[in-house]
């Protein structure tokens, strides 16, 4: 049976109806699956995957190239431009067409807004967007609802706060855009005063009806979460250093703050690397889910590859 | 066609168009939207400030032996909104019709937001605004997602 992903470009998470993310979380529980049994398919044997990271990276790459390579294919690519001929001078659009003609999939993070929908206009192969500056990271915001459907059961019906950096983060965007996929109970999104999310995110939430509110204080609303998603703040985003030292350490989500008002239940994402937003003493609590979301990062994205590539899973 | 002050500054042309009611001031923004720059050969008048009923004060622009094409001319809603295209022919106006700004506008304006993929240097991309609301006019760049609002448009015009 051929599914709704073959041959798809993956640019946004807006690209994806709810019942196209639904396919991919089944297909997802069936990779971990897979993975717990100890035996993965070789579904993708023969294809070639190229990686092109533009832009540094750690879990999306490394992620994506385990997911590749457990499937059978063959990955190629590179981590930093550095190390191209971009830094010959060589243009991103000549770049994409090479790995057009060496490669089946091409999963490419770069820092300027746009780059992947630029890339998916110039080549045939599908091409999915591991992060372009500081607009869209489709694939995370897969992983992070995939996670909250894995420890709750379901995405609709909760109550989300999204705390950090939401006007760099990319990551924070993807994951306000995706929740608009689905029914939350309400999102609060929580910011100081200089990172709050920019008009383009807020417009989708207006249209699409879904309940948000945005405050200044994670202690004012953490009660009511069930889900609280953190980001960093986006030092290597920030056009004026200046402005970074202003916001640096504005925001900490500690173990105190989360016992004395959290639910029990409460449940905290992030799509690291952290630094100093999340207490380290948070990190082995019941309440820290960041370590199953970057393992479950494995399935979810061989899940996608599979899917994009039209193979039965 | 035309305001009570204009026809005391430019006569009436015999066949080309006529772009009336563009907002006081922006009459060069529409030629450099039309790509018209003189060299053409064309005889063109720009009338300036001159007073309307509807604007208060307008701007006209007469091309003497060109009729534009609507497809070119929908652009300068951008700018002109309330703008309409005369079309004449032996001094007559043969043809009326308002701008109506596409869905979609390629080139003619640079993305405000400098890490915008369209910003970046010897890459083969033109720069894709689509039209998220008209009244108040809001357009989204469709690489980088950036809102600009009608404001701003004139001083991105490229």
């Amino acid at each position: 049976m051929t599914t709704p992903f073959k041959g798809r470009d993956v640019i946004s998470i807006l690209d994806f109806t709810r019942d196209e993310l639904e396919v991919l979380f089944d297909a997802a529980d069936k990779m971990d699956k897979f993975m717990h049994r100890g035996y993965v398919p070789k579904l993708l044997t023969d294809q070639v995957v190229s990686l092109a990271f533009f832009e540094p990276s750690t879990r999306t790459r490394l992620s994506f190239e385990l997911a590749a390579k457990r499937l059978g294919a063959v990955t190629i690519g590179f981590a930093a431009e550095e190390s191209t001929s971009v830094a010959k001078g060589e243009s991103f659009a000549d770049t994409i067409r090479m790995l057009d003609a060496y490669s089946d999939i091409i999963i490419v993070r770069h820092r300027y807004e746009g780059a992947a929908l630029f890339a998916s206009e110039i080549a045939e192969s599908p091409v999915i967007n591991a992060g372009d500056g500081r607009q869209h990271h489709p694939t995370q915001a897969m992983v992070d609802l995939y996670t909250v459907l894995r420890l709750f059961g379901t995405i609709d019906g909760l109550t989300y706060g999204v705390l950090g950096d939401l006007r760099y983060s990319r990551a924070a965007s993807s994951f306000i855009l995706g929740l608009t996929r689905f029914k939350p109970s309400k999102v609060y999104l929580i910011a100081p005063p200089l990172l709050k999310p920019r008009p383009e995110v807020k417009m989708v939430l207006d249209r699409m009806g879904t309940p948000y509110e945005e405050v200044d204080s994670l202690r004012d609303v953490i009660h009511e979460l069930d889900v609280l998603y953190v980001v960093r703040i986006q030092k290597e985003r920030f056009p004026d250093p200046e402005e970074y030292e202003r916001v640096k350490g504005s925001y900490k989500v500690t173990l105190k703050l989360v016992e004395e008002r959290g639910k029990d239940s409460l449940k905290i994402l992030h799509p690291l690397p952290k630094v100093d937003e999340v207490d380290p003493a948070l990190d082995n609590s019941k309440y820290a889910a960041y370590y199953e979301e970057a393992r479950l990062a494995i399935p979810l994205r061989m899940a996608l590859l599979a899917l994009i590539s039209g193979v039965e899973v | 066609m035309g305001g009570e002050g204009e026809g005391l500054l430019v006569r009436r042309i015999r066949d080309g168009t006529v772009i009336d009611h563009i907002p006081a001031g922006r009459a060069l923004l529409v030629l450099r939207i039309l790509g018209i720059t003189g060299a053409e050969g064309y005889r063109i008048a720009v009338v300036m400030n001159v007073e309307s009923r509807k604007l208060g004060r307008k701007d006209i622009v007469k091309v003497e032996g060109r009729m534009l094409e609507r497809g070119e001319v929908d652009k300068i809603a951008l700018i002109a909104p309330e703008a309409t295209i005369n079309i004449i022919k032996d001094y007559r106006v043969v043809e009326k019709v308002k701008v109506r700004l596409p869905d979609e506008i390629k080139g003619i304006l640079r993305c405000p937001n400098p890490t915008c993929i369209t910003r970046k240097e010897r890459e083969p991309i033109t720069p894709v605004f689509r039209k998220v609301s008209e009244k108040p006019l809001i357009l989204q760049c469709k690489y980088c997602g950036t809102l600009v609002r009608e404001e701003e448009i004139p001083g991105l015009i490229t």
